[in-house]
């Protein structure tokens, strides 16, 4: 798993495999912010950066890669656009198991197979409203509106996901 | 800690993952989630359907040199940026947008205290402090007023709000929010909209004050 290969080895092929995969997809998403090219370049190279040396922080127990990566790609977008740093939550005060547990990291894989499937299920109009909503299209009269989401079938997977985050945050505060 | 309550509405936890909510929520939103595993775990799933989306979206040509510059530059040094970590009742983002140096409070009258953290035209986020027992000033909303109670607790028409309960308030809601007797009740509390104070502070005085 290269971005395991990263955090423990510090290994540059492994992050250059990342970054294969992810930038292209990154500069998509930050295109769709209205970025000119350049910028978006700009923000996709700070992001992967923060990849690298955040990397002691990625916990493949709770969180795919790409769920890491989404949110940390939000971040550097809103602090470069505005100028100030976004806020973020306390961080857990525990180390990342050296030897994850292969169990719990199928589990994340297996539900993330399932929640894009479930994604893949949508109707191209929810699918807009939802990529919008996450990836920053969300206007403020919208995020006031007490109307919802149309979440819609992905909902029940969120759900599930929560369950098996939840445990695992407990389980971290009772260790 | 006790049992919290109330949480984050979903709509502005993916607001705050998508990084769409102004700053001055962003900051309580952070807050909450340091203190409620609750919502931690549910911001995390909507990470996961973030990721999921990421994963599917499609690939666009980046310029030649660019992974070249960017292996160029994983050697370089990592600025330094303050770690910043709870401090009493005041979680670790509260901390970092008082960049570690406690609150400076302002007193309201009648023991109120207020500490502004920021203000600007998206919208201000605020330390209010409430002696117990007191009623915090009568006021009604000209928006979206989030307030996370961080210590002592307080209750309204709405219900009693404990530590790390969060109370979400709409522009309709005209309320009188009592500290519970026992030690100050320490909130943070944002808003999109100048709050109007209506018995406290005459109405002209307010942009003086900043409330
Ligand atoms: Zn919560």
């Amino acid at each position: 798993m290269w971005m395991l290969a990263v955090r423990d080895n510090r290994d540059r092929v492994a992050f250059g495999r990342l970054f294969d995969h992810f930038a292209p997809r990154l500069k998509a998403v930050v295109l769709r912010s209205g970025s000119g090219d350049g910028q978006a370049e700009e923000i996709v190279q700070e992001v992967m950066l923060t990849v690298w040396r955040k990397a002691a922080q990625f916990d493949p127990e709770r969180a795919q890669v790409s769920s890491w990566i989404y949110q940390i790609a939000r971040n550097r977008q809103i602090d470069v656009l505005r100028k100030e740093n976004r806020p973020v939550p306390e961080e857990l005060g525990y180390e990342a198991e050296a030897e994850p547990d292969a169990s719990r990291v199928v589990a994340v894989e297996q539900e993330s197979g399932k929640l894009r499937a479930a994604l893949g299920a949508l109707t191209p109009e929810q699918r807009m409203v939802i990529e919008k909503a996450y990836f920053g299209e969300m206007t403020h009269q919208d995020i006031r509106d007490d109307t919802g989401l149309p979440l819609g079938t992905i909902k029940s997977r969120i759900r599930l996901g929560l369950e098996r985050l939840r445990h695992e945050l407990k389980g971290l505060r009772d260790e | 800690m006790t049992q919290i309550v109330h949480h984050v509405p979903e709509r502005l936890l993916v607001a705050y993952a998508a990084g769409t909510l102004p700053q001055a929520f962003s900051l309580v939103v952070a807050a909450h989630v340091s203190m409620c595993d609750e919502c931690r775990a549910a911001l995390e799933a909507h990470q996961a359907v973030g990721g999921a989306l990421l994963e599917d979206e499609p690939l666009i040509n980046l310029s030649g040199d660019m992974k070249a510059d960017l292996m160029a530059r994983l050697d370089d040094a990592v600025p330094d940026e303050p770690v910043y970590r709870r401090d009493g009742p005041f979680p670790a983002p509260v901390v970092a947008a008082m960049k570690g140096r406690g609150p400076r409070w302002t007193k309201l009258g009648g023991g109120v205290k207020q500490s502004i953290l920021s203000a600007d035209a998206t919208g201000s986020v605020r330390l209010l402090s409430i002696p117990g027992g007191q009623a915090v000033p009568d006021h009604t909303h000209g928006g979206l007023e989030l307030t996370l109670v961080l210590q002592g607790a307080f209750a309204d028409e709405t219900g009693r709000f404990g530590a790390g309960d969060l109370e979400v308030a709409n522009d309709d809601l005209e309320h009188k929010p009592i500290a519970e007797p026992g030690p100050d009740c320490i909130c943070l509390a944002a808003t999109d909209a100048p709050l109007r104070f209506r018995a406290l502070v005459p109405r002209l005085l307010q942009p003086l004050f900043r409330i």
